[in-house]
C-alpha cells in the first residue's frame, strides 16, 4: 500500500516535474548543455585523491573524473571534498557525480544511486605487527582509530564489542596523524591507506588483522537520473572492456583490476 | 525519503550522544575556564609585578599563542607532543590547549585591569606596610578583576564556542554530537541547527551565571 502511493507519488511528481520544466528534468542534458561535468573527488586519500606538489588535485579517482569527461565530451570541474561531506555535496547539488573512493552500503542507497564499480578496495583494521586480533570480537578493551562517518565507522560501530573505544576522527589525515603519532596503535581503514602507511613509515607499519569489508568503489549520483546512470556505466564497460581504467589501476594501486570488478 | 522535508524526529534516537556532548563541552569549559584565568592570573602578575625577564619569557609565551590558530595549537598537542614523548588522551590534550589558549588572551585582559589601578593605592598600601604579595592580592588584583570582569566574561564565552574544534581530535563534544548524528541520518540542517541552538542556551545561561558570579564577587559597595 504504502509502496504504491510512493510510487503512484514519484509518478506525478515526475510527470508534474516534466511538465513544468521539460529541459532541467535530466541531470544528463544538463552536464552536456552546460558542457560541464562537476565530480567531486577526494583531496586527503592517496592513491584515490591528493594534492600534488603544484596544488593540483591526483589520483586514481581524478584519472577516471577525467576519463569520464573525455568520454562524455565535456569539460571536467574537480571538486576536492572530505570523505564525510561528499554526500551532501551530492544531495545539496553541488557536484553531478561523486568519484570519491565511495563504498556501498543500504544507507546510503536510500539516499543516492550508485553505477557499477570502478576500482578495487577493501576496508580493515589494521595495527601494529604485535598486536594479537583476528577478528571484531578481539578489539575487546582496544582502542581503534577511524574516519568519523566512513564505512568503518558503521561497520565497527555495529560489530566492535561495547569495551572497545572506537575513536572517530574527522577526517582521514587526523585519524593517520593519530595512528603515526602513538595516539592508536590499531587503526580501521582502506588496504591503499595502509599500503601508504608503511610505505611512509616503516617503523609503524600496519599490518592487516582482519577484513571488515571488500568494497569495491562505485560512482554516486543522485537519484531518479536514469539516464545519467545508463551513459556512467556505458562508460565504466567501454573503459574496462578497452583496458583504461586497469591502466589507472596499475598507476595508482600496481595492481591490475581483479576478476570481481 | 525525501531530504527536502525537515524531519528534527530522527534526532531523536541520538539524544543520549547530544546529551553527553553537551555535558562534555560543559565540563570542558568550567575545568579550562577556571584553570585558564589561573594562568592568566599569574602571567599578568608576573608581566606587571615580577622582574623584566619573566615580563619577557609571559610576553613571548602571549605573542606565541595569540598569533596562532587554536586548531593548530589544538593539534600540536595532540599529534605533535607525542613525538617528544608526551602522550595525552584527546580529553586531556583537549583542556591542556584550552588553558593555554585562554592563559594567553586572560593575561593581557587582566594585565590591563592592573595597569588601571591608580599609582597611588600601591603606594598607600606599601606606606601601610603591607607586603608587595599583599599590595598584589588584596589591593591591585581585586580591583583590576572588578574593572576587566566585563572582557574576562566576554573571552570564557569566546573560549567555550572555541571548544567546538576538539572534536577534531577525536573529543566527544557538542560538535563532535552533531557530526556523529549527521553521519549516520544525512540530516545536515536538523543536527547543526540543534547544536546551534543548544551553543546558543549554553552561551546566555553562562553568561547569566558569570553575571551572577560578577554580583556576589565585587557587590555594589
Amino acid at each position: 500500500m504504502n509502496a504504491l502511493r510512493r510510487t503512484t507519488l514519484c509518478v506525478l511528481a515526475i510527470a508534474a516535474v516534466s511538465a513544468a520544466l521539460p529541459a532541467a528534468a535530466e541531470a544528463l542534458d544538463d552536464i552536456l548543455k552546460a558542457k560541464v561535468v562537476r565530480i567531486a573527488v577526494p583531496q586527503d586519500f592517496p592513491p584515490f585523491g591528493s594534492v600534488g606538489t603544484d596544488m593540483q588535485p591526483l589520483g586514481y579517482d581524478i584519472d577516471m573524473a577525467q576519463l569520464i569527461g573525455k568520454e562524455l565530451g565535456v569539460k571536467v570541474e574537480i571538486v576536492p571534498v572530505t570523505s564525510a561531506n561528499r554526500i551532501p555535496y551530492l544531495q545539496t547539488k553541488k557536484v553531478d557525480l561523486v568519484i570519491s573512493s565511495l563504498g556501498k552500503n543500504p544507507e546510503r542507497e536510500k539516499v543516492i544511486d550508485f553505477s557499477n564499480a570502478y576500482a578495487p578496495f577493501f576496508q580493515g583494521v589494521f595495527g601494529l605487527k604485535d598486536i594479537k586480533v583476528a577478528k571484531a570480537e578481539d578489539l575487546a578493551g582496544m582502542t581503534v582509530g577511524m574516519t568519523r562517518g566512513a564505512l568503518e565507522d558503521l561497520e565497527l560501530t555495529k560489530l566492535a564489542p561495547p569495551t572497545a573505544t572506537l575513536k572517530r576522527f574527522e577526517d582521514n589525515n587526523a585519524n593517520i596523524s593519530a595512528f603515526l603519532s602513538g595516539q592508536v596503535d590499531l587503526i580501521a581503514t582502506g588496504n591503499v591507506v595502509a599500503a601508504t602507511i608503511a610505505e611512509k613509515s616503516p617503523a609503524r607499519a600496519p599490518v592487516v588483522k582482519f577484513v571488515i569489508k571488500a568494497s569495491p568503489c562505485f560512482i554516486g549520483m543522485n537519484k531518479n537520473e536514469p539516464k545519467l546512470l545508463a551513459k556512467v556505466n556505458e562508460i565504466i564497460a567501454k573503459t574496462k572492456a578497452n583496458g583504461e581504467i586497469n591502466k589507472i589501476s596499475m598507476k595508482w594501486l600496481k595492481a591490475g583490476l581483479p576478476a570481481d570488478i | 525519503m525525501d531530504y527536502t522535508q525537515l524531519r528534527f524526529g530522527e534526532l531523536l534516537p541520538y539524544w543520549d550522544v547530544l546529551a553527553k556532548g553537551v555535558a562534555f563541552t560543559v565540563a570542558l569549559t568550567i575545568l579550562s575556564t577556571i584553570a585558564g584565568i589561573a594562568v592568566g592570573t599569574a602571567g599578568a602578575s608576573a608581566r606587571t609585578w615580577g622582574p623584566k625577564w619573566l615580563d619577557n619569557v609571559v610576553g613571548a609565551y602571549v605573542e606565541l599563542i595569540r598569533n596562532t590558530p587554536f586548531i593548530v595549537q589544538l593539534f600540536f598537542v595532540f599529534f605533535g607532543l607525542p613525538g617528544l614523548g608526551l602522550k595525552l588522551s584527546e580529553n586531556q590534550a583537549a583542556v591542556l590547549a584550552m588553558v593555554i589558549n585562554l592563559g594567553a588572551y586572560s593575561t593581557e585582559i587582566i594585565r590591563a585591569g592592573i595597569e588601571a589601578v591608580p599609582r597611588g593605592h600601591v603606594e598607600a598600601g606599601l606606606s601601610l606596610a603591607m607586603s608587595r604579595m599583599q599590595v598584589l592580592r588584596h589591593i591591585v588584583l581585586k580591583q583590576a578583576f572588578m574593572k576587566v570582569y566585563p572582557a574576562l566574561c566576554s573571552q570564557i564565552i569566546i573560549v567555550m564556542l572555541g571548544s567546538s574544534v576538539v572534536s577534531q581530535i577525536s573529543a566527544e563534544d557538542l560538535t563532535f554530537a552533531a557530526n556523529f548524528i549527521q553521519s549516520r541520518n544525512f540530516r545536515a540542517f536538523e543536527s547543526y541547527f540543534t547544536a546551534a541552538l543548544i551553543y546558543l542556551v549554553l552561551a546566555i545561561l553562562l553568561r547569566a551565571a558569570l553575571k551572577a558570579i560578577g554580583r556576589h564577587a565585587f557587590p555594589k559597595s
